[in-house]
């Protein structure tokens, strides 16, 4: 590898400026002739400039101008979208997946599968570590939101626990509300005595204890206090169940009860969502979806189609995008979900809002993040090309007006190695020591 | 195929022989008489009988580093015949306008489950990790195949027209691999690529000492190490006994000595650019040589020294985390491993998914060494999915690029394949139209897929 290579990006050079304009506030900003998809009714607006001032978007049109020392960004015509949505990740509460020190996600109190243990107030988000070896890299990706998710493991039950959106933006803590998670069919029937049956059994009567059917001594009482008034608060409607779910007749079931008990809910998974399109858009449940997701994997997901997003979609579905395999490291692969959506079948316009705007909107935070409109905050991302295609990458992310430095611990790595093979014989120390001090 | 010495001397050379490898690819495995196993389960593939097809004005990947635009390819019983500008078709040869499509070799990948761990994911169907023995050269990922697994055909979509089949890395030696051609058949004697090599899957690192650790080892990396050497010794040993009429047969041995002699190309699970090199030396050691680490999250550090060995590298675009040995993924580990002279990067799937967009992969790559001032042709991108994969498995004299004479493994996509809109339209395998995006009549559905609603 040559010695004398040299790293320059345009987010490098564009860091840069933005550093160098002293003066102006940091969350002062001004994008200018910018092809904007604002992930709202407008659309996409070619030629657009977007003003940013304190943070939040102040104006989006045609020839705006900013105050002297603010920040120029040229666009020249590239896409600008709204930060993207990572999907139900685990960005932040696990670093190695396979080293169990590491991972925060699952509740396990109980000894195995035969042990059930309730928790549904155990709450991921306080175990989220903004300073992640993750973060950074899914910024890069252009990913600046993300739900975590609650896993439901032996010992623990098919109630996992809550999660909420964090903006990865550094801040410690959830901008939205906490959400909570339920795993059902296949994957979790072993929670519930090897029957999906025994799942809808457990949830009704978890719905007894929570409106107080079941005496708190009741020996058949499977909550704590703070369980129990957690899920007095999902099962009144005041807050988001949101259900891992494969199987269309799984769902059916959840509709059911959802209905029944005044649940509101969304999926995650629903790889058979789309043959119940119509029932899911008329109880308006928006559906997150595994694009990719489309061999029968087991026999919950026999109806597994690539064209499971662009159906439920074209049914008046409210639709978003989630990854079922390696989502928190990976985080960044939704936009090559969306952008396959799009190949089979799916407007390009609905699989951005995929990414941004309904994610945003189904867990509560669209009042911050998910759209580029007058009062949001800047929570922006321009990409060398169209984002929904994996050819193309993020080239700055501002999130609160701030320009998220676009390294990781990966692009360290790289820059490192891009030094090439130090020489022993020229008297080079190892790749070890800081770059320059050779 | 190097001898062992021939690969020690390229090994202390470093420079040079890697091209070399390249040029000159294994001959035909049936020139290779000294495995006994090599006409056990013999392949009883035949190609579709199919007339002669013309694709017209497309803008053509060679698989070799070239490419034509406004070209035509013809292919003619079963072969490629030609690749140029403004081809003769044979009276009755299909034409197949290729105006504003792409076309490309078949892919290949080098690293799949497809059939030993199939879909559905059910427990019953669980075959690709013999976890009794840490050693378990003597299993055979085709006796394991389970030729209805439905990922054949998604994989077919997506323009997979080979793939090898590999035991799983629970075992330091986990057995034999198998290469075959993605046409739907019942048995997997039917879908074995004629002449094949086998591959042998060995493991390094963490899955090993995890899974045997409180198993009678090994429990660390050294165990794995040692388990490797006295493996190989008693291949050693066996092979020594080649001219005796009483060796009794070792089924295990067997598959160790034809590693050692080089009738098997070996494979090697391997994440950490430190163990490659431990592997490294472990070939040299016992004069085998190695055709590619597969995984390699850390590739990158070593790229020169694997390109100069003249050893591939099969590797995701962009896996981390998952586990410790993947810590140090970067998205532009293929990128950097493809710079050297002579070198062989790979892009591989090891999934079900994955396998189906190999194209995407390599277009994360192309995108990220970009940021970084690397710019890569989609002329040298196609040759990870095709030539130097079909290097790595011991088949590119047959296919792997578009040259005259090869198998006419060819697909025509919608558009410059690296892209998350492209999509395979039509693929032909030994010049057979097996796929096709807008003719359900020539979409497989596998046994499994009848009878539900999709």
């Amino acid at each position: 590898m040559s010695r004398r290579f040299r790293i320059v990006t345009k987010a490098a050079a564009l860091a840069l400026a933005l550093c160098a304009c002293a003066g102006a506030a940091a969350q002062d900003l001004l994008i200018r002739n910018a092809r904007v998809h604002t992930a709202t009714a407008q659309g996409t607006l070619e030629g657009t400039d977007v003003l940013v001032q304190g943070g939040v978007v102040r104006a989006i049109g045609k020839g705006l101008s900013a105050s002297a020392g603010v920040p120029v960004v040229e666009a020249s015509g590239r896409p600008l979208t709204p930060a993207l949505f990572g999907g139900i990740s685990g960005v932040g509460i696990e670093e190695v997946s396979g080293e169990q020190s590491t991972t925060d996600a699952a509740l396990a109190l109980g000894n195995g599968p035969k042990d059930m243990v309730v928790r549904p107030e155990f709450d991921v988000t306080l175990a989220y570590n903004p300073d992640s070896i993750l973060v950074p890299v899914a910024r890069v990706g252009g990913i600046g939101f993300t739900l975590l998710g609650a896993d439901s493991r032996p010992g623990g039950s098919i109630v996992a626990g809550q999660g909420a959106v964090v903006r990865l933006d550094g801040s410690p803590d959830p901008i939205g509300p906490r959400v909570l998670f339920l795993s059902l069919g296949a994957g979790a029937s072993g929670l519930t005595g090897n029957s999906r049956a025994g799942q809808w059994m457990l949830l009704d009567q978890l719905v007894d204890e929570a409106r107080g059917r079941i005496a708190p001594d009741s020996p058949h009482a499977l909550l704590t206090p703070a369980g129990r008034a957690t899920l007095a608060r999902y099962f009144s409607g005041n807050g988001l169940v949101v259900a891992r779910v494969e199987r269309a007749a799984d769902i059916r079931q959840l509709l059911r009860w959802s209905q029944r008990h005044g649940v509101r809910i969304a999926i995650a998974g629903g790889a058979e969502a789309w043959k119940l399109a119509p029932e899911l858009a008329r109880a308006k449940v928006p559906v997150f979806v595994d694009v990719l997701a489309n061999l029968p994997s087991n026999f919950d997901q026999l109806g597994a189609t690539m064209e499971n997003a662009a159906r439920l979609r074209a049914a008046g579905v409210q639709v978003g995008f989630t990854q079922s395999g390696d989502a928190s490291h990976n985080a960044r692969k939704v936009r090559q979900l969306a952008g396959n959506a799009v190949a089979n079948g799916m407007a390009w316009e609905d699989a951005l809002a995929g990414l941004t705007r309904v994610p945003a909107e189904t867990f509560g935070v669209a009042d911050r993040t998910g759209t580029i409109a007058v009062g949001r905050s800047a929570d922006l991302v321009l990409w060398t090309g169209d984002p929904l295609d994996v050819a193309n990458t993020a080239d700055q992310m501002w999130l609160g007006g701030r320009a998220v430095p676009m390294r990781s611990r990966q692009t360290e790595l790289r820059d490192r190695y891009l030094r090439g093979e130090p020489s022993r014989e020229a008297g080079q120390l190892p790749l070890a020591y800081p770059a320059g001090t050779r | 195929m190097l001898r062992p010495l021939t690969a020690a001397l390229c090994a202390a050379l470093l420079a040079g022989c890697a091209s070399t490898a390249a040029k000159n690819p294994p001959p035909p495995a049936s020139a290779t008489p000294a495995d006994p196993a090599r006409e056990a389960f013999a392949s009883t593939y035949r190609p579709i009988a199919a007339p002669p097809v013309l694709i017209t004005n497309a803008t053509v990947l060679v698989g070799d580093g070239r490419r034509l635009d406004g070209a035509d390819v013809l292919m003619r019983e079963g072969r490629i015949v030609e690749v140029g500008h403004g081809l003769a078709a044979p009276a009755d040869a299909v034409r197949v306008d290729g105006t504003g499509k792409w076309v490309t070799p078949g892919l290949i990948d080098a690293h799949s489950h497809l059939g030993v761990y199939p879909s559905p994911g059910t427990q019953s169907h669980s075959d690709g990790n013999e976890m009794t023995s840490p050693v378990t050269a003597q299993v055979w990922a085709e006796h394991s195949v389970w030729p209805q697994d439905p990922g054949f055909g998604t994989a077919l979509a997506g323009g997979i027209t080979t793939l090898q089949i590999l035991p799983g890395s629970a075992n330091l030696v986990g057995g034999r691999g198998v290469t075959l051609k993605n046409v739907y058949a019942n048995t997997v004697q039917d879908m074995k690529f004629p002449g094949a090599p086998h591959g042998l899957k060995m493991a390094c690192g963490e899955n090993p000492k995890r899974v045997y650790g409180q198993r009678g080892g090994p429990a660390t990396r050294m165990g794995n190490l040692a388990g490797y050497r006295a493996a190989f010794i008693d291949a050693q040993a066996y092979a020594k006994k080649a001219g005796d009429k009483d060796r009794k047969r070792d089924l295990k041995l067997e598959t160790l000595a034809g590693a050692l002699n080089g009738d098997i190309l070996v494979h090697i699970h391997c994440y950490r650019a430190d163990e490659m090199a431990q592997m490294l030396d472990l070939a040299k050691e016992f004069g085998f040589r190695i055709s590619a680490f597969h995984h390699g999250v850390e590739a990158y550090k070593i790229a020169d020294r694997l390109a100069a060995e003249g050893v591939c590298a099969a590797l995701w675009a962009d896996w981390w985390g998952f586990k410790m040995e993947a810590w140090d993924g970067i998205q532009e580990n293929i990128a950097l491993v493809d710079r050297p002279q002579g070198s062989c990067a790979i892009v591989h799937s090891d999934s079900e998914e994955g396998i189906q967009r190999l194209n995407q992969e390599a277009a994360k790559v192309i995108a990220a060494a970009r940021r970084v001032g690397i710019e890569i042709a989609p002329e040298r991108a196609i040759r990870w999915l095709t030539q130097n994969p079909a290097r790595a498995l011991g088949i590119l004299d047959r296919t792997g690029t578009l040259e005259p004479g090869k198998m006419a493994d060819v697909v025509l996509w919608n558009g410059n394949p690296f892209s998350s809109y492209a999509q395979a339209e039509k693929v032909w395998i030994d010049g057979a139209h097996v796929y096709d995006r807008h003719d359900p009549s020539r979409r497989p559905v596998s046994d499994f897929l009848l009878g539900g609603v999709r």
